[in-house]
């Protein structure tokens, strides 16, 4: 939806000479004695889809609320661009939000409530009409520019109201969990819209969420968040493959953990069973570390370098997969195969895995 | 119960019946009964008689006129006054309160523990000449040795300011509380400052408290008679203090029924140019 003419509105941005859009230097929040944000230092760059990820009560709400403006951090500084922001009201700050309840002013329409950030900044009424159209359009509200929010549905609202924001072109747009009050295949249809508008109007999209499929189907980056700092930050593809911590690895899908020790020949010796190979940097020998590896890497046959032996002790039929839980010494694996399989509860198996699907955390003591 | 199953469209009006009947109860028979009377002639003596006396009407209006006005005046200054008081106080405990809330709302209602008479009586201690406020006033220089607070109109509308203020607050209040604060946190996000947020967002969406308190302040306030005959003289007499001489000391009932009547119309036509005026009837759609 994108034209030749509009398009001027949303340069495409070049990523690499330019500041990060969003910084945070050590920045930490306390509210009376309780620590919600510790220390925090993230940069986030240009044009990107950046993830804020984590359970309730981490850390990820304040965070963004500090961005924005409407909470002050205790300590450190907050940069959009080269500009410190630390300490300005949100009015002065050249970021919109998308609230998780929409906020979509109830005593004004549509057309309204998406010219509003624009009439504040005394832009001309011709260009508020011809720039609160043309946003409608992109979120495909044309024609609904005199409803009140009242009547418009859940999906409506939540358009309405990232189109209020996006109008402004702000240098970072913030969403608070924008899809958690719509229904499972609204919620899927508008992450892949979500994706599609931040790609038409290149602007910094920060998204906080709970729902770690939400953050891997849109985001380029997420930063996962646990007591209020930053377990990991990576690309959707590296935390699922490449997880450094119990947390993110458990709280981006299933996973399986087997304790062990690293061994002088460069491999692990999985407690309760063999040395096992793996395609990953080891700390020095001797150290004890988990090994993990996601139940769709696992197979039910020999095939692979890494295997064990074991009992099926349960079998699931889960719609995309079957699902098998395995007994064996090592502990209880989880495995997913694709074809319905043949193996019966009881039956005895082996359960095998490439060493590039194996990642390693360090156990915390 | 069968009869209401079977017919479940019919269960709202049933819960209209008791509200109903009671209005056609204490308001419209009561209202009839006072058309009637405001057409009769006559004295306790003689005895009176219905003669489609319109005379009542004319006379009341010319001869009271004054009064009438100066009641309209004073509850309308004092309604003024009320949510000028009211709004920042009901603002401050709706947003500020926090667990406290209760506590506030709990003593602004607190005068309500105490009669109206004897409320009023209070007032004409704390304004009388050798009271706290003269003496203050006069320290300061805002009254002159001679002047007095006291038998003055600016005593008749503080008194009915200060006796109708909760039905001002409470309202306001409520409105206030209902709004989500993330609207005004919206505002702010869209480069609005604070002061442009609250014209903007918090005033539109608190109207329907205005004008709700407005209404409750006013329409009792205009009808007073209890501080115009407590704390002012006869030249602050309100149309209230007619009409009750006129029923209870001269016995002129149909003047009286009369007076009541012009008083009704005066206020019905002032609050619905009022509520015209904001737009009142839309005010339910914005919720």
């Amino acid at each position: 939806m994108i034209t030749a003419e509009n398009a001027a509105h949303f340069p495409r941005v070049s990523k690499s000479p330019e500041p990060p859009d969003v910084r945070l230097q050590g920045v930490t929040k306390r509210f009376e004695d309780v620590l919600a944000v510790d220390e925090l230092t993230l940069e986030i760059p240009r044009g990107s889809f950046f993830a804020l990820l984590g359970p309730s009560g981490c850390g990820k709400t304040t965070t963004l609320r500090m961005i924005g403006g409407f909470e002050d951090p205790s300590e450190g500084r907050i940069l959009l661009g080269d500009h410190d922001v630390t300490g300005l009201p949100s009015y002065k700050r050249d970021v919109n939000t998308v609230f998780q309840s929409y906020a979509l002013f109830p005593h004004l329409d549509v057309f309204e409530n998406v010219a509003f950030g624009l009439k504040r900044r005394k832009v001309a009424k011709a260009e508020i009409a011809k720039r609160a159209r043309e946003m409608l359009a992109i979120v495909g509200l044309e024609g609904m520019d005199r409803r009140k929010p009242r009547q418009l549905s859940g999906g409506q609202q939540q358009r309405v109201a990232l189109a209020r924001a996006l109008v402004n072109h702000p240098r970072v747009l913030l969403l608070d969990e924008p899809l958690g009050a719509l229904d499972l295949k609204l919620r899927k249809q508008m992450q892949l819209e979500l994706k599609r508008i931040q790609h038409e109007v290149g602007i910094t999209f920060v998204h906080v969420t709970h729902d770690q499929e939400e953050a891997m189907t849109m985001a380029d980056s997420i930063a996962v968040m646990s007591r209020g700092r930053i377990e990991q930050l990576g690309g959707p593809t590296e935390l699922y493959e490449r997880p450094r911590t119990a947390f993110v690895a458990g709280f981006l899908g299933v996973s399986n953990l087997l304790g062990g020790t690293v061994t002088t020949s460069g491999a692990v010796r999985v407690d309760g069973t063999g040395e096992i190979r793996v395609d990953a940097p080891l700390p020095p020998a001797g150290t004890r570390v988990q090994v993990g590896v996601r139940p769709e890497k696992l197979r039910l046959d020999d095939s692979a370098a890494n295997s064990v032996s074991g009992t099926v002790v349960e079998r699931a039929y889960i719609g995309v997969a079957t699902q098998y839980v395995v007994d064996t010494p090592a502990g209880r694996l989880t495995v997913f195969v694709q074809s319905s399989g043949t193996a019966a509860e009881g039956d005895a198996v082996r359960v095998s895995w490439d060493p590039e699907s194996t990642f390693v955390l360090e156990e915390a003591s | 119960m069968a009869f209401v199953h079977r017919h479940k469209g019919l269960v709202p009006y049933l819960l209209l019946l008791p509200g109903l009947g009671f209005l056609a109860l204490f308001f419209v028979v009561p209202a009839y009964y006072l058309a009637h009377t405001s057409l009769q002639t006559g004295s306790l003596d003689a005895g009176y008689a219905f003669t489609w006396a319109w005379e009542n009407y004319t006379d009341a209006i010319s001869t009271y006129h004054e009064q009438l006005t100066r009641s309209l005046v004073y509850a309308g200054i004092a309604t003024a006054i009320a949510l000028a008081v009211s709004y920042p106080l009901a603002y401050w405990i709706a947003f500020r309160g926090g667990r406290w809330k209760t506590l506030f709302l709990l003593i602004v209602i607190a005068p309500f523990f105490v009669t109206y008479l004897i409320r009023t009586l209070a007032w004409q201690n704390i304004l009388s000449d050798n009271g706290p406020v003269v003496e203050v006033l006069r320290a300061i220089g805002v009254l002159d040795d001679g002047e007095r607070l006291l038998a003055t109109s600016t005593a008749v509308v503080a008194g009915i300011t200060y006796n109708f203020l909760p039905f001002m607050a409470l309202p306001l209040y409520a409105s206030l509380e209902q709004i989500d604060e993330r609207l005004i946190e919206a505002a702010e996000d869209l480069y609005a400052s604070r002061l442009q947020a609250f014209l903007r967002v918090t005033l539109p969406l608190s109207l329907p408290g205005v004008v709700a308190g407005t209404l409750l302040t006013f329409i009792p306030a205009a009808g007073d008679f209890v501080n115009a005959e407590l704390l002012g003289t006869p030249r602050e007499a309100m149309i209230g203090n007619v009409i009750q001489s006129k029923f209870l000391v001269i016995t002129d009932y149909g003047q009286a029924a009369a007076l009541s009547f012009v008083l009704m119309a005066a206020i019905l036509a002032l609050v619905l140019a009022y509520t015209r005026a904001l737009g009142a009837d839309r005010l339910a759609e914005a919720r």
